[in-house]
């Protein structure tokens, strides 16, 4: 049995946080629909947050950083999920974004989540997040998970697929299909061009 | 031989331990001390860095350079960096050639892009294009040293008809390159290419990274037929700040780490040195530090400090300086020495280029033919294809436009 790994990104502040806990459903039902042997590594960015400040100073991750950027671009498939911030997702989601090399999420299966205190910023994950995927190459999920806190008592009306638990089992039914399909990928060697190519790129005409 | 100097960006930075900014003149001045104070302690080399930018001063180099040669006798001056960029390459040619002259030889220089995107603009440029000018800059420039008259045209600037840089390079030797890189593989592959040094600026980034990008210039260097990857130029940065107990030398430093350009208000001290060179603390951490490199990245050529920024006093400085030259080069030119294969090559000088060039000029003689690329014979012949064609009026196999 092939053996999956997802990586999971909370930005949620609170202890607990509701975005830990969207997240870790998420990250269930994905499981249950890759297969029990899925390995799932959460990373709370919250214990990130100063080595994510000082790598927008220094240019560099720490090693601590170091090790869950590896995690996050190494997976498989990536369960990312953020409280919605200004109408937006925090700006400490977006850092962690921020300082990932340039196509490190490309072709990277994706299931977005958000929380928030009411639905009315549900659309942010639209408006917001899968713009960000998109930007990075990555490939979401259709559906996206918002958690209001209404949403974590309330059942929904059966059957029309809009309760929360019913969302996230398709969400993460639909995040296990992508990261099946996704194509295997071999370690890219660093590009060089050779030189005379680069000297001849520039004899051409412009 | 390996060669150990120091090399400055010349921020002007206010001192966070008082507030007190020193005024250019004085930034300036300093600057030129601590060049003089580099031979005094017995050091190589003096690299001072090109910048059009506030908080900078140093934006013409070789006037600089100039004064330092003119009080000087054995220091090699060289720039950290020149930039290749933004500079006409004739302006680069002629400035560096004269500075040969004025300084007996004692010169080469350090080629580097730079990363302010607003700078190009003020010279007419575009960073966008930084790796693409780099290339076809010092295509020109490596001409303009090798051939009395050089026609040229290019993509990024006007042409060249029957065009003679002058001085001519002294002894008709051009300056020793250096190409300088933080992240850049096209550089590496650049400097592999023409047989030039390779400068890995690792002062601010861990080392793994470089490891890589040393690791790919050597490779090249070798690929290109300059010899084999262990014979390749590598010159590394470092940054320190030493006292005799290492306590007081973090209790003295913090401060100016805390609020240094580049890295100030992110990490801690602490951190910073777990993940680069940069090294607080004796005397002796500095030099068990520093011969590290050489586990990491091979036997080298060249090691800089950075030892005047951030703001710090020119007494203190002065004050690192003789700590560096007595108690920490004396160290590491012996310990270095010590294992080192005898095919890795010395720091190249233009006393070392001379005899190259005429023993390849004596060795072409007598054979009445030459030789080709990758003969490998030492050292010295591994440069053969390139060292070859050096002499005046041919064009070298790297810069045919």
């Amino acid at each position: 049995m092939t053996t999956f790994r997802l990586a999971v990104v909370t930005a949620g502040l609170s202890r607990p946080s509701s975005s830990r806990l969207l997240a870790d459903r998420l990250a269930e039902a994905a499981r249950r629909h890759l297969g029990a042997e899925t390995e799932v590594r959460v990373f709370e960015l919250r214990e990130l947050a100063a080595d994510i400040a000082a790598n927008f100073v220094t240019g560099f991750p720490n090693a601590r950083l170091r090790e869950a950027i590896d995690a996050v671009t190494g997976a498989d498939g990536l369960i990312a999920v953020t409280p919605i911030f200004s109408a937006s997702y925090s700006g400490l989601f977006k850092s962690f974004f921020d300082v990932l090399d340039p196509g490190a999420l490309e072709g990277m299966p994706v299931l977005a989540g958000a929380t928030g205190g009411t639905a009315r910023h549900s659309l942010a994950l639209e408006h917001a997040l899968r713009p960000l995927f998109a930007y990075l190459r990555a490939v979401m999920a259709p559906t996206a998970v918002y958690a209001a806190s209404e949403d974590w008592g309330s059942a929904g009306d059966p059957g029309s697929g809009g309760a929360l638990t019913e969302r996230i089992d398709r969400a993460g039914r639909e995040l296990a299909g992508l990261v099946r399909a996704r194509p295997a990928r071999s370690p890219e060697p660093e590009p060089v061009v050779p030189f005379e190519q680069q000297l001849a790129a520039l004899r051409d005409p412009a | 031989m390996m060669q150990f100097g120091i090399f400055s960006v010349g921020d002007v930075t206010t001192d966070p331990t008082n507030g007190t900014t020193p005024s250019e003149y004085e930034r300036i001045k300093a600057i030129l001390r601590i060049a003089l104070k580099a031979e005094e302690v017995g050091l190589d080399v003096f690299a001072m860095g090109e910048h059009h930018n506030p908080p900078f001063v140093p934006s013409s180099p070789t006037t600089l350079l100039g004064y330092v040669a003119a009080r000087t006798e054995r220091l090699i001056l060289s720039t950290a960096t020149t930039l290749i960029t933004t500079n006409d390459p004739v302006k680069i040619a002629e400035d560096f050639a004269m500075l040969q002259h004025v300084a007996d030889g004692r010169v080469d220089l350090m080629l580097g892009r730079g990363n302010t995107g607003p700078v190009y603009p003020w010279f007419g440029k575009d960073i966008r294009q930084g790796i693409p000018l780099a290339i076809e800059n010092y295509a020109l420039l490596h001409r303009l040293w090798r051939e009395d008259v050089v026609d040229w045209q290019g993509r990024f600037r006007t042409p060249l008809q029957s065009f003679t840089s002058t001085p001519r390079p002294l002894d008709g030797v051009p300056p020793f390159v250096w190409h300088g890189s933080i992240r850049s593989p096209e550089i590496a592959e650049q400097a592999a290419y023409y047989g030039d040094g390779f400068f890995a600026n690792n002062i601010f980034w861990p080392k793994e990274h470089f490891q890589r990008l040393i690791g790919l210039y050597r490779e090249r260097f070798a690929h290109y037929g300059h010899g084999t990857p262990e014979q390749a130029y590598v010159g590394l940065g470092g940054q320190v700040f030493m006292r005799k107990n290492s306590q007081d030398a973090v209790r003295e430093f913090r401060p100016y780490f805390d609020n240094a350009p580049v890295y100030g208000h992110g990490p801690s001290l602490e951190d910073f040195m777990a993940e680069t060179p940069l090294t607080v603390g004796s005397p002796q951490q500095v030099i068990d530090r520093t011969l590290a490199f050489r586990e990491h990245f091979g036997d080298y050529q060249r090691q800089l400090f950075l030892m005047d920024h951030a703001g710090l006093p020119l007494k203190t400085v002065l004050e690192q300086l003789d700590i560096l030259g007595e108690e920490v080069v004396p160290v590491l030119r012996k310990e270095f020495a010590i294992g080192r294969p005898s095919e890795v090559p010395d720091a190249p000088t233009h006393a070392s280029l001379v005899a190259r060039r005429d023993a390849e000029a004596a060795r072409r003689a007598e054979s009445g033919t030459r030789e080709t690329a990758g003969a490998g014979e030492s050292s010295e012949t591994g440069a053969t294809a390139e060292t070859g064609t050096r002499a005046e009026g041919s064009v070298p196999a790297g810069s045919s436009a």
